[in-house]
């Protein structure tokens, strides 16, 4: 028997019971379409948090004042909150004596009341040292950064993100970057005291835990002197040379920390280091395990779908004996029963598979054009589906198959 | 060429034990028309299986062709039903919604036959077998009883087997329309030399043969020519 006769008779014997196999299709189109639209559900989740985490930089640690984290709890602190036991000569000692390091910045952090020309709003101000942008994955709209210099001359300057931009001074649609002409040059008011704003920065998107767009940055040394009033920082940024060396650097900076605090006791640390990378596979690991719940809910059903199959075969091999029968009779050998119905399973299967492949990767596009959700398609999860489809047909059709190949051709040609 | 020695089936074990064949033997040569007749009960629905291939017997040889084929296993007997063997049943068992030629090649599907030669043997058997051209493309089940059997007789002639058995052919049809059939049978046994082999409980169903096996009781008790032979006429029209 020939694949071409095969599928004839496939086609003839599915084509004879057009609703059935519909509705049974139906079963399977539904679970797979629904583990894809899932999967991607999930990984566009994924993919989203990942983003938004890369964009704070690459290969970054930061150390943020306070009593250090219990390991494998809960993230509680159990110290002293964010007092400042981090000053600018801890970072100028990383920057001079941990190895592997591309740049060191430091974070005066607060919000603040600002004003300009009769508008006000109420942003984070951040004092932050040259190093900042490289750092943190910043770019200049207009202008320039902070430099050193007006670090160390404690000037009076302000970068301003867009957002922070456009709430102070308006917008202008008919300007590439939406924000009106000769912002940059004018004055804003800080605390009362006015700050020069020097440049302003491109717009991130905002996303997640901090929106870099609507903050304002001065010099740190001037955030120290005029806002906060001590010489504490709120962060140290470390940008690693490459993320092979963040564990080293992780360990080398709070070892000279430790050393600088003289604190003996790690665990009584006055400070924490947060590696991104740990960062990153924590939030992977619940992406993972938020991606495996929606897939397997979806994945019920694609049993379910499967059960279907198997129960539609099963009634076939039922209606069909007499035919089982006589195909023994002319010389059917089981093999040849057998595949007959495992291709007929096979193909209702494939079929259902590739109906819900296009719908569950439909639902995905179109949510996602809608901004409903963000989703994103792997191709790996649309190649597993059409597997799993197939998979289910052999596996739930395999039993029917079985059944109708061992029927005894005498008992079959008498059925009634 | 069939040789059928001391033949015996029995169902089941013990005390519930039934022995539907008590020790048969025959002959039939190529090119003979045989009825084996005889009441429900008889034995000859087991003659018929073991005959056919279907079933093997519990002891005794049957020799189809020089080739013993009562232990054989069921794969192996799949092969022999598959080159040797045309069944005509008592309710046609052709495929529903299936045209008349696609179940007419089907034994040729199994005999792994190409395409074009399938066909060609389909038509050449179905027009032996009396039906009409026109009919051909016709699905199986707009057809009448008549038409329907011709074409299981055409299914049977189709891998051109050693013997075509057929139980009770005319069970389901009516008796001029039985007579047609029946008229098929002779035609091609004596026109193309077939062996024919032809199971019924009727008399005169049998008397269409030219010899007569009668069973009872899972033994023979008559094999004799037939006294008055009945001709039937071939076609329908």
């Amino acid at each position: 028997m020939t694949i071409k006769d095969t599928l004839q008779e496939t086609y003839t014997a599915l084509s004879a019971n057009k609703v059935r196999s519909g509705l049974t299709v139906l079963g399977i189109v539904i679970g797979i379409g629904s583990v894809i639209a899932m999967v991607s559900v999930g990984q566009g989740a994924a993919s989203g948090i990942q983003s938004s985490i890369q964009s704070l930089g690459s290969n970054l640690l930061q150390v943020s004042p306070g009593a250090q984290r219990i390991a494998g709890g809960f993230g509680v602190s159990l110290g002293r909150g964010s007092a400042s036991t981090l000053t600018q000569a801890d970072a100028d000692a990383i920057g001079a004596q941990v190895a592997d390091i591309n740049a060191v910045a430091t974070e005066v952090s607060g919000r603040q009341q600002v004003t300009a020309k009769g508008t006000n709003t109420n942003t984070s101000v951040v004092g932050v040292t040259s190093a900042y942008p490289q750092i943190r994955n910043l770019q200049m709209d207009q202008g320039d950064f902070i430099s050193d210099t007006q670090n160390q001359n404690i000037s009076k300057v302000a970068v301003l993100g867009p957002t922070a931009a456009s709430d102070l001074f308006g917008t202008d649609d008919s300007t590439a970057d939406g924000l009106p002409d000769g912002i940059v040059g004018q004055t804003i008011r800080i605390k009362g005291m006015e700050f020069t704003v020097i440049g302003i920065t491109a717009a991130k998107g905002g996303s997640g835990f901090s929106n870099q767009d609507d903050t304002i940055y001065i010099p740190a040394a001037s955030a120290q002197r005029y806002l906060t009033g001590n010489s504490g920082v709120t962060t140290i940024d470390i940008q690693a040379s490459s993320n092979g060396a963040m564990a080293q650097v992780q360990d080398d900076v709070t070892n000279l920390l430790l050393e600088r605090h003289n604190i003996s006791d790690p665990t009584k640390a006055d400070f924490s280091v947060l590696n991104q990378n740990d960062l990153l596979s924590t939030v992977s690991s619940v992406s993972a395990t938020l991606t495996l719940l929606l897939a397997s809910i979806a994945g019920i059903s694609l049993v379910v779908g499967g059960i279907g199959i198997m129960n539609m075969m099963l009634t076939t091999v039922t209606e069909r004996t007499r035919e089982i029968g006589l195909r023994k009779a002319i010389g059917a050998k089981k093999a040849d029963i057998s595949r007959q119905f495992l291709v007929e399973a096979v193909a209702l299967t494939v079929a259902g598979g590739v109906i819900g492949i296009v719908l569950g990767v439909g639902i995905a596009v179109g949510a996602n054009m809608l901004g409903l959700l963000t989703t994103s398609v792997s191709w790996s999860s649309v190649v597993l589906a059409f597997g799993v489809s197939a998979a289910i047909g052999i596996a739930f059709g395999y039993y029917p198959a079985r059944r109708a190949a061992s029927l005894n051709p005498i008992e079959a040609l008498r059925y009634e | 060429m069939i040789e059928v020695k001391d033949i015996t089936k029995t169902y089941g074990h013990g005390d519930t034990a039934f022995q539907a064949l008590k020790g048969v033997s025959f002959s039939i040569k190529d090119g003979e028309f045989v009825a084996i007749m005889g009441p429900s009960g008889s034995g000859k629905s087991t003659m018929m299986h073991i005959l056919g291939c279907l079933d093997t017997p519990t002891s005794g040889t049957y020799v189809l062709d020089g080739k013993d084929v009562s232990k054989m296993t069921d794969e192996e007997l799949a092969d022999i039903r598959k080159d040797k063997i045309g069944f005509v049943f008592q309710a046609f068992n052709l495929l529903p919604r299936t045209t008349v030629l696609r179940n007419v090649m089907l034994p040729l599907v199994y005999a792994g036959v190409g395409e074009h030669e399938r066909e060609k043997r389909a038509k050449k058997a179905l027009i032996s077998s009396g039906l009409a051209e026109t009919h051909f493309s016709h699905k199986s089940n707009e057809l009448s009883g008549g038409q329907i059997q011709r074409v299981a007789i055409a299914r049977a002639l189709v891998n051109d087997p050693s013997l075509i058995l057929a139980d009770e052919p005319t069970g389901n049809l009516d008796t001029k329309t039985g007579e047609i059939v029946l008229g098929t049978f002779q035609k091609l046994n004596e026109e193309h030399g077939r062996t024919v082999v032809l199971i019924t409980h009727e008399p005169d169903v049998a008397e269409h043969a030219e010899r007569i096996i009668v069973l009872r009781d899972g033994e023979i008790v008559s094999d004799s020519k037939s006294h008055a032979r009945r001709r039937a006429k071939h076609h329908d029209h």
